[in-house]
């Protein structure tokens, strides 16, 4: 096996690691933060509509962790800076 | 084998600029639009009729949104964040015509459309509180954040790009591996997420940009205008 088919297979794993534990941290705290959500909505139906823009906002912040962790992986399934 | 993400091969060339498929798209989407917007201005009566009442229930919801964010007249920034919402939007859901692919789901796109907001957000800024003030507010709590804040401003907007091309390109990407694995009918619950995740994504793109203009026009006007309320 020489040293190409290497790079390839940890590339391939370290893409892997990244998307499975990256997915991990953002899930949970999304889940905390739909959660209060919905309890500050159930307190307090009135201010729905501030509650719910500030939950998409929110959120959006969270996912982008995620998605950094996507950008990592598709980084070094596609554009590999050690292949070339 | 599913093709990178990250590199789009181009269609054609104008001269030395190579134009690629995501390109026209953007171009027919804008074509589309302006169309449209200026078919149903035409006809604006105190009557309203279907596509007028859209309009005007379109631009009211923009409009209370924008003043419940940044608790100021909503007029000087409308425009903009309406176009932004509406052409992402345009943008997410053209990938439900057959054989285009959404013009967001390329990075290109998307760095542009940040671009524009990072832009605007200075502009916004200084047009608010003048070039010294918004070059203070930097410095907002004291001097030693200032790398913060300045490094924040840059990786606000590139999380911007990062947000929606991740997005998009994910769902695109799941349709594919999903026709490649099982035929006709299995893919139509993805496409149909695929719907939501555009729509939702239009409204956080847009959000985002509102907020960051918030941020940057700063507390006075908010100040002046919360005694009112």
């Amino acid at each position: 096996m020489n040293g190409i088919n290497w790079i390839q297979i940890v590339s391939i794993i370290g893409a892997v690691i990244a998307v499975s534990f990256g997915a991990i941290g953002p899930a949970l705290g999304e889940g905390r933060a739909i959660a209060a959500a919905m309890d500050a909505l159930a307190r307090q139906p009135d201010a729905a509509n501030n509650i719910s823009r500030t939950l998409f906002v929110g959120l959006a912040m969270i996912e982008t962790m995620a998605i950094y962790c996507l950008v990592i992986a598709l980084l070094l399934l596609f554009a590999n800076p050690f292949l070339h | 084998m599913i093709a990178s993400p990250l590199l789009s091969p181009p269609l054609f060339s104008v001269g030395p600029l190579p134009i690629t498929s995501q390109v026209v798209v953007t171009w027919v989407i804008i074509a589309l639009i302006a169309l449209l917007a200026r078919w149903a201005g035409r006809s604006f009566k105190p009557q309203p009729g279907r596509i007028q009442t859209v309009a005007e229930l379109f631009y009211s919801t923009l409009d209370n949104q924008i003043r419940d964010t940044l608790r100021t007249d909503p007029a000087p920034y409308l425009p903009f964040i309406a176009c932004l919402f509406l052409f992402v939007l345009c943008a997410n859901l053209s990938s439900l015509v057959p054989g285009i692919e959404a013009p967001t789901a390329h990075i290109e796109t998307d760095a542009a459309l940040a671009l524009l907001v990072f832009c605007s957000i200075i502009v916004f800024g200084v047009r608010s509180r003048g070039l010294v003030g918004y070059l203070k507010s930097f410095a907002d709590p004291s001097w030693v954040m200032l790398p913060l804040n300045l490094v924040e401003s840059l990786t606000r907007t590139f999380s911007l790009m990062l947000r929606l091309f991740g997005n998009m390109m994910s769902g695109a990407f799941v349709i594919a591996i999903m026709v490649s694995l099982a035929g006709l009918f299995v893919p139509i619950p993805f496409m149909a997420l695929d719907v939501l995740v555009g729509i939702i994504q239009a409204y956080i793109f847009a959000m985002l940009a509102l907020v960051f203009i918030g941020a940057a026009i700063g507390e006075t006007e908010k100040n002046s205008s919360k005694e009112k309320t």
